[in-house]
């Protein structure tokens, strides 16, 4: 329609360069890690891999596999995510649907109450102090209870409710005498699909990613979950049982403990990484509703 | 539908923000308010209890005594906290942090949703979109795992490639100047892409028209994103920017313990983190909860006051 004058083709190739650059930079450290994760840990520890595998194996799988603390705490994740994700997305239903309802008296009151403790906390001890008094210290509720809702989210589903789900059908309904909670399951609910999906997206990443809670509530190992165990062998360098490989040399342990590592990393994200490309319309979805002031 | 309507003002109608409704309309829907009752009580006890027992601070808590039973002694663990070693050195690096994190991090998403936003190409910008929200779902402890691979001294990557130009490994992990800059930039890469989508939100509201007429009135590409894109997000920068500025001293517990070693103390311990090992490993749960406290109320405060000048100089402020 317009003629693209010189100065415009300029910033468009500046533009573009300047937009590579940042993919490569993201996508470098991911790619590395793919690559150091599946390559012989000699090349790895003298410094000959640089973007693609070299000396192709995948023996620091195996043995990732075969480690007893990744397995249990890759078990425990599993469970705490899918309850601890359960129990977040009725709770934001839940609190969610009334507020979004114009004849809900007090919601101005309850939404205060509710966001207030966005700003203000009484803070760590106190809540330490709280869990423990309440029984669940070194309990897999510790992880599940204390964040059991957010604020954030729940205003991400009001504003979707108020704004993709009629409220003249909902009208009709109670005309019918249909009771509010009916409504919610039959009517909202159905046509809420994508923002449950997002939810559980949320939360469940959440679920995943989180070690704070298990760190300061969790006691038994038996009990830890994955990113526990990653924060050991990642971080403290505390190899485990995984160092000892018996029939090694001490520098060839250090080598496979090194490409070790990179393996672990990928094993812990997988499942992320895996649905990420599904799921990812959906998330931004989810954000583009959030930034609407609700 | 909106037949039915009509001929059914029972419903809704009398309802004004704020006014009360009467007992019947509340008894209407007495079904929510047993809904939404779980949410209440979660409140109450897991972030309202804890306010109430924040007063420990003013105590000397004793378990076997009781919040009300321990003894009053009024703020003498403030007192201490100010006055100790550690005091500036959590202010310094707390509000270092908090200041670098906010200078390098916040303009960052910003330019690149504008520059996400000039993409012709639907199938780059995607690609540029899907890579760069990616590290976003990696948990906080994998990031810093992959700081301690790339950075390691002997066989990390970057130290590979200082050396192939000839220079020393750096102890990045261990050296307390490097500590900020690596905490920064670290979340610059974890975050820009998912921070930017908040403002491609906003981008893709502006009217295509005012484009097309610029164009007519002869403005560049470069123009164009100044005066008619920029502006479009100004408000949803400023509304994030206060909600920044007023957690600046709020830097988070979990990447900060993870990235903290003996060694970099001096510049990486921040206030959560001083909390953490007083009170929780120390069990000093008086103090720790006063120093805990101190921060709460910083912070609440900072936010109070951002929002008020965001206010009187902008039409844009979060309440």
């Amino acid at each position: 329609m317009f003629r693209q004058t010189a100065s415009d083709k300029a910033f468009q190739v500046v533009n573009t360069v300047f937009l590579i650059l940042i993919l490569g930079m993201v996508l470098y450290p991911l790619i590395f890690v793919l690559s150091a994760s599946v390559s012989e840990p000699e090349f790895l520890l003298k410094g000959d891999v640089w973007l693609l595998p070299k000396g192709f194996t995948l023996d620091s799988y195996r043995r990732v596999f075969r480690n007893q603390d990744i397995l249990r705490g890759y078990t425990n994740t599993i469970k705490y995510t899918v309850l601890g994700t359960g129990i977040n997305v009725l709770m934001t239903i839940a609190a969610a649907y009334p507020l979004s309802r114009k004849d809900f008296y007090g919601r101005n009151l309850i939404t205060g109450m509710f966001v207030f403790t966005m700003f203000f906390s009484g803070g760590l001890i106190p809540r330490f102090l709280l869990v423990r008094d309440l029984g669940l210290y070194n309990s897999m509720w510790a992880l599940i209870l204390p964040g059991a809702v957010s604020v954030w989210n729940i205003t991400i589903m009001r504003t979707f409710f108020q704004t993709s789900v009629p409220y003249e059908i909902q009208e009709a309904a109670m005309i019918d005498g249909c009771s509010n909670l009916k409504i919610l399951s039959n009517i909202v609910l159905p046509l809420s699909v994508p923002i449950i999906t997002v939810m559980i997206m949320y939360y469940s990443v959440g679920h995943w990613n989180a070690y704070f809670n298990a760190l300061i509530y969790l006691t038994d190992r038996a009990k830890y979950p994955l990113q526990v165990i990653l924060r050991e062998i990642l971080i403290q360098d505390n190899m485990g049982e995984m160092a000892s490989f018996v029939d090694e040399g001490i520098i060839r342990q250090m080598m496979l403990a090194e490409g070790l590592k990179y393996a672990v990393v990928v094993v812990a994200n997988l499942p992320v990484l895996m649905i990420y490309p599904i799921i990812q319309k959906h998330f931004t979805k989810g954000m583009m509703v959030g930034g609407l002031k609700g | 539908m909106p037949n039915n309507l009509s001929s059914a003002p029972t419903v809704v109608k009398r309802e004004r923000r704020g006014g009360f409704p009467g007992w019947k309309a509340i008894a209407r829907n007495w079904d929510l308010y047993l809904l939404i009752s779980p949410v209440i009580v979660y409140f109450l006890v897991f972030h309202y209890y804890p306010m109430y027992g924040v007063q420990i601070a003013f105590r000397n808590f004793v378990a076997t005594k009781g919040i009300l039973g321990s003894t009053w002694v009024g703020l003498r663990h403030f007192t201490r906290f100010f006055n100790s070693f550690y005091f500036w050195r959590l202010i310094r690096n707390t509000l270092g942090i908090g200041l670098y994190e906010l200078i390098v991090g916040f303009p960052i998403p910003i330019i690149l949703a504008l520059s996400i936003n000039e993409v012709k190409s639907e199938r780059f910008k995607r690609l540029v979109q899907n890579v760069t929200y990616a590290p976003h779902f990696l948990s906080t402890v994998v990031v810093v795992g992959m700081l301690f691979l790339f950075l390691n001294p002997n066989y990390g990557v970057i130290n590979n490639i200082i050396v192939l130009f000839g220079g020393e490994p750096v102890f990045f992990m261990t050296e307390p100047k490097w500590f900020k800059t690596i905490y920064v930039f670290s979340g610059v890469w974890k975050s820009m892409g998912w921070s930017s989508i908040i403002y491609l939100a906003a981008l893709s509201g502006v009217d295509p028209e005012l484009h097309d007429a610029a164009k007519v009135d002869g403005a560049t590409q470069f123009q164009r994103i100044r005066h008619i894109n920029f502006p479009a997000i100004l408000p949803t920068i400023v509304t994030l920017l206060i909600l920044n500025v007023g957690r600046i001293l709020s830097v988070g517990f979990e990447k900060v313990y993870l990235m903290q070693n003996p060694l970099n103390l001096e510049a990486s311990d921040v206030i959560s983190t001083h909390v953490y090992r007083t009170g929780l490993q120390g069990a000093q749960y008086s103090y720790s909860a006063a120093v805990g406290l101190f921060n709460s109320v910083v912070n609440f405060i900072m936010l109070v006051t951002v929002n008020r000048l965001a206010r009187k100089l902008n039409e844009t402020s979060l309440w």
